[in-house]
């Protein structure tokens, strides 16, 4: 696999351009070609999952229901990332606009940013904007209205699923898959969820093109990727890069010369050892990454930063399913015990045994992934841990 | 429309099933049996347990059989090496926060979580104990129902039960991770919320977690007791289902086993709560047929129709916390075992000549709820507490294993000759749609002296496990004193399972339904799938015990509540007429509006 150098680009804050034109233009065009071209653009899911974008909306579009639904997932639950609210701060007019084209191609009517609750600040800045596109909308001829909910302040609520169940008044419980959302999301009707990264990125293809988007990126990892830098980092904060790069240039650009690991993805994501930084590709034929970028330099203590991790785990999982309910709190106070010697060090193993099972086993994402972080540390840092 | 056919192997083995099978459907009709917790056949699904996670070849996570359906040429491998280590990874992570002390524990021998730590050896606990660093207090305060959170696997059976199944909504998850549990509105104690006491949730409940109150060591202090009397009265139910505890299929009817236990565990006199339903037939009927005639011949505006019935206590509570509007709608008579404690304690006591504070009366329910209303304040007619101990099917079952008794091979006996005699009106008070037909057998005759028009006295529409149902029947042939009632179409309807009944009562409410007569009972199926029924229960079950109690009807000499000679007696020698001044004293009450919160 070979990597992309290092290469910061700026599209995602660029202002935006007419945004009638862009959606007259589109909609001067069939629906099923402009899908063709969405997934051959390559774009992927900047959520996390890495769903193809235009697979999505052709399976919402193909699925049958009197009413469908846009949902903008701005949840942005990850601790350390705050691209979302970036976005919103500064480009919020490319988000709906991207939701707007959603919902022409699939048929929907209604689209809602699924606004998690510290962002209420946004909010008045959106309303209005919203209101004023609901109009410009009208007057092209598309009927489409957008609207704000807000997030319950957990972090599960950023599945889509439990997002669906929090946006209809339930507990944030994420759902049994199949069925998905765009088959059976919000009230049981298609539901195209996607992250506000992936909304704006739908725009800029209807802009320059998916020719010109393709050149971006690598064969898995079309485009561009807004990253949060944080930790023992020469810059911080958020930067605009093609995706495809290897760790050791990011290392380079970012790092403070004394880089030990790099967690990849946040909480959910994977731990990178020093000595792996060359061969491991940013991006989803190596390790992908819902923005979050963490970088540790030596004088860290990987075991605090996995007891972190697990305590967060601990608290924000949903409790319903048992791998993950059960499976974090072993997990957390299980490298407690290893530590204090109350359990012999070969302990680590049953629990590396107990991660691969969560990840099999439960039910969504974040059980899925708590072994990410919990086995890559443990795998590349045991003295770390155990002394 | 033929449904689509989908063609998967599992463990290697072709299979056709339907389109829309899940894969724990599909594996059980290869006689693959995959565990499960979370799943319920009364419920819908909520993937939550895990446990019943299988393989789909080329899949990298593992699926959850009891949510996923299948899908054409899937392969799945429920016994692979990855399967099982999860599974039991996940048995050992649901002991780990569990407190399993077996031995002492209620469900020891009827619990799935036991079963599947015994199947799969789990041996020496692998993982840390999650459970003795949290406290843990029992929830006694119901008088029907104990909730032990430590015991708790958080299946969300139970939350699903009180919701789909009932509409109550006592139940719910609360918190999340490491805290997430079962919880009542804002974790006050069950006796303080809308809770019914129906005992539904335990049914389901597949741990110790949720069990009855019993009061399986006071009834036998009472029957030690030789100052005592100990009364015993049997519910309708139980002799449809107390064989499943004790060693026979669903279905047996083991009334004279039962009887002749009762005498054997040493209960003084053993009694049948169905006299008491038949007595219930004729108050409740006479009341219908007085509101009916207020209603229709003096045009009283006042009179609460439709009547509902009142024999059903996790009803009542219902009704006094849902739609208190509708208490004056409610027939007055009180449950059939509220009546006999009334009348054990006055009218028996009198014809024994025992002093009433010396009798214990004692009776076998398939309910829980009937435990917290045989403590009400309004169950004290007869000067003592009317009812003194309420214990379950299970209950009873739990002491004829005490005592030795070999069930099996018991021979049968007959109820006692006083109070003891039933019609086979009384048997079916236990099935959906039973107080009905009772109540339509005896009405009918009244008012036209002739049987009710039904082949066999069968009136077939009013049965069944539909979740309302409804009948009319327009009555002609009236006795002249029954004039009123000429061509009028009485319109019934039966509603079992709360979340039905709830259904009903608002479309009554919102005047979309017009009914004179409404029968309501807050277990599916009726009494015989009353909380305090045997565990296991599904749709087969219950199924199974309904034919079992028709059956048990059409083999009665005697199958309408005013052909048993002792109701006629009751009357001539104790109670006048039915609503009559005695009849108002002892068998029939009042309730009180509650808050929902
Ligand atoms: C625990 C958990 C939290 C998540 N939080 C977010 C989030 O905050 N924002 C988001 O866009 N996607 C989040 N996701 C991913 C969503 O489930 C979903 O895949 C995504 O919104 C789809 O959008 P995309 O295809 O544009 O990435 C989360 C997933 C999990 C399992
Ligand atoms: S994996 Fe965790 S967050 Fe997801 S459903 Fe299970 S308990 Fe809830
Ligand atoms: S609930 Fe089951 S596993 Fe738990 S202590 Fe009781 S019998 Fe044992
Ligand atoms: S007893 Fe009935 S009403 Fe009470 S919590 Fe259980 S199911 Fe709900
Ligand atoms: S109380 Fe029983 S039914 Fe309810 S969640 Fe716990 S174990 Fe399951
Ligand atoms: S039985 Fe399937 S997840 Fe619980």
């Amino acid at each position: 696999m070979e990597s992309n150098k290092l290469s910061r680009v700026d599209y995602i804050f660029r202002p935006e351009t007419n945004r009638l034109d862009l959606l007259k233009r589109v909609m001067s065009k069939d629906k099923d070609d402009f899908l063709l071209e969405l997934i051959d653009s390559g774009l992927k899911g900047r959520g996390g999952a890495g769903f193809l974008t235009g697979l999505k909306w052709k399976l919402a579009k193909e699925a049958a229901g009197d009413k469908k639904y846009v949902i903008c997932n701005a949840d942005e639950g990850e601790p350390g990332t705050f691209k979302d609210r970036e976005i919103l701060d500064r480009v919020a007019g490319k988000v709906l606009t991207g939701m707007a084209l959603c919902g022409y191609i699939v048929g929907a009517d209604e689209g809602y940013i699924y606004l998690r609750a510290e962002y209420r600040f946004l909010s008045p800045k959106l309303n209005k904007m919203m209101a004023g596109i609901n109009e410009e909308l009208k007057s092209i001829g598309l009927n489409f209205k957008l609207g704000i909910r807000y997030g319950s302040g957990a972090y599960v609520c950023g599945e889509e699923t439990a997002l669906i169940e929090s946006m209809e008044g339930k507990r944030g419980e994420p759902r049994n898959k199949p069925p998905f959302p765009v088959t059976e999301g919000y009230l049981g009707k298609p539901t195209v969820v996607n992250n506000v990264e992936t909304f704006v990125n739908t725009v800029i293809i209807a802009e320059i093109g998916y020719h010109e988007y393709k050149k971006l990126g690598t064969d898995s990892s079309r485009g561009m990727k807004l990253f949060s830098i944080s930790g023992d980092c020469s810059k911080e904060g958020i930067f605009e890069l093609e995706l495809g790069m290897s760790l050791a240039d990011f290392v380079d650009e970012f790092g403070d010369g004394d880089t030990k690991a790099v967690q990849v993805g946040g909480a959910s994501g994977f731990c990178v050892p020093r000595k792996k930084f060359k061969e491991t590709i940013i991006g989803f034929e190596g390790i992908p990454t819902g923005g979050s970028m963490k970088i540790f330099n030596s004088s860290r203590s990987m075991y605090n930063v996995l007891h972190n991790y697990l305590d967060f785990f601990q608290e924000e999982s949903c409790g319903q399913c048992t791998p993950c309910r059960v499976g974090c709190q072993q997990l957390y106070k299980g490298i407690m015990a290893v530590k204090r010697r109350e359990r012999p060090a070969t302990y680590l193993d049953e629990l590396v045994k107990l991660a691969e099972t969560m990840r099999f086993a439960s039910k969504c994402g974040l059980g899925q992934s708590v072994g990410n972080a919990f086995v890559s540390i443990v795998e590349n840092f045991r003295e770390e841990i155990v002394y | 429309m033929t449904q689509k056919m989908i063609n998967l192997t599992i463990n290697n083995i072709p299979v056709t099933v339907e389109e829309g099978t899940t894969i724990l459907d599909a594996a059980r009709k290869l006689n693959i049996r995959i565990p499960t917790l979370c799943y319920h056949e009364d419920l819908c699904v909520a993937g939550n347990c895990r446990v019943c996670v299988v393989e789909q070849v080329g899949m990298r996570t593992l699926q959850a059989s009891c949510a996923v359906p299948v899908r054409e040429n899937m392969q799945i491998l429920t016994n692979s090496m990855k399967v099982r280590q999860a599974r039991k990874n996940i048995i050992e992570l649901l002991l780990s926060e569990h407190r399993a002390d077996c031995t002492k524990c209620y469900k020891n021998g009827n619990c799935e979580l036991q079963d599947l730590a015994n199947e799969y050896r789990t041996g020496n606990q692998m993982y840390l104990d999650l459970v003795h660093e949290k406290s843990f207090t029992i929830d006694m305060s119901s008088p029907s129902i104990m909730k032990d959170d430590s015991k708790c696997i958080r299946c969300q059976r139970c939350v699903r039960t009180c919701a789909e199944l009932q509409g109550v909504n006592a139940l719910s998850v609360a918190n999340k991770g490491h805290e997430m549990k079962i919880s009542s509105f804002f974790e006050k104690p069950m006796h303080e919320v809308v809770c019914t006491n129906c005992g539904q949730c335990i049914n389901r409940c597949p741990t110790g977690a949720l069990v009855e109150r019993n009061y399986i060591d006071e009834v036998w202090n009472a029957i030690y007791d030789p100052t005592k009397h100990v009364a015993v009265q049997t519910a309708p139910a139980v002799r449809v289902a107390l064989g499943e505890e004790l060693g026979f299929d669903p279905g047996e009817r083991v009334t004279g086993k039962m009887v002749s236990a009762l005498r054997r565990l040493g209960f003084n006199s053993v009694l049948d709560t169905d006299f008491t339903a038949d007595l219930t037939i004729m108050e409740e009927g006479t009341e219908l047929l007085t509101r009916l005639k207020r209603a229709l011949v003096d045009k009283d505006t006042t009179v609460s129709l439709p009547m509902t019935t009142s024999c059903s206590p996790g009803w009542i509570k219902f009704i006094e916390h849902t739609f208190p509007e509708f208490l004056p709608n409610v027939s007055t008579c009180k449950s059939p075992q509220q009546m006999f404690g009334a009348l054990v304690k006055t009218y028996y006591a009198q014809r024994k000549n025992i002093n009433p504070k010396d009798i214990v009366s004692v009776s076998i329910m398939p309910c829980t709820a009937k435990k917290y209303e045989a403590q009400r304040p309004e169950m004290r007619d007869s000067g003592y507490q009317d009812v003194d101990y309420v214990l379950t099917t299970r209950e009873l079952a739990i002491m004829i294993k005490q005592a030795g008794i070999e069930f099996l091979k018991l021979e049968e006996e007959q109820y006692d000759r006083f109070m003891g005699n039933s019609t086979g009106a009384a048997v079916i008070f236990g099935a959906t749609g039973g107080v009905m037909e009772a109540a339509l057998r005896t009405a009918w005759e009244i008012v036209t002296g002739t049987p009710v028009p039904f082949e066999n006295l069968n009136i077939t529409p009013v049965r069944g496990m539909e979740g309302i149902k409804e009948a009319s029947v327009t009555i002609s042939g009236c006795k002249p004193e029954w004039s009123f009632l000429e061509g009028v179409e009485l319109r019934c309807a039966i509603a079992h399972g709360l979340a039905n009944a709830k259904q009903l009562m608002q479309a009554v409410k919102d005047g979309k339904a017009n009914y004179h007569f409404i029968e309501i009972m807050a277990c599916p199926g009726g009494c015989l799938g009353g909380g305090g029924q045997p565990i296991p229960t599904s749709p087969e079950i219950r199924k199974k015990r309904a034919e079992a109690i028709y059956s048990e009807d059409e083999h009665m000499k005697l199958r309408k509540s005013h052909d048993n000679p002792e109701v006629a007696q009751i009357y001539q020698e104790f109670l006048g007429e039915p609503l009559g001044h005695k009849s108002h004293e002892l068998l029939h009450t009042h309730y009180k509006a509650r808050k929902r919160y």
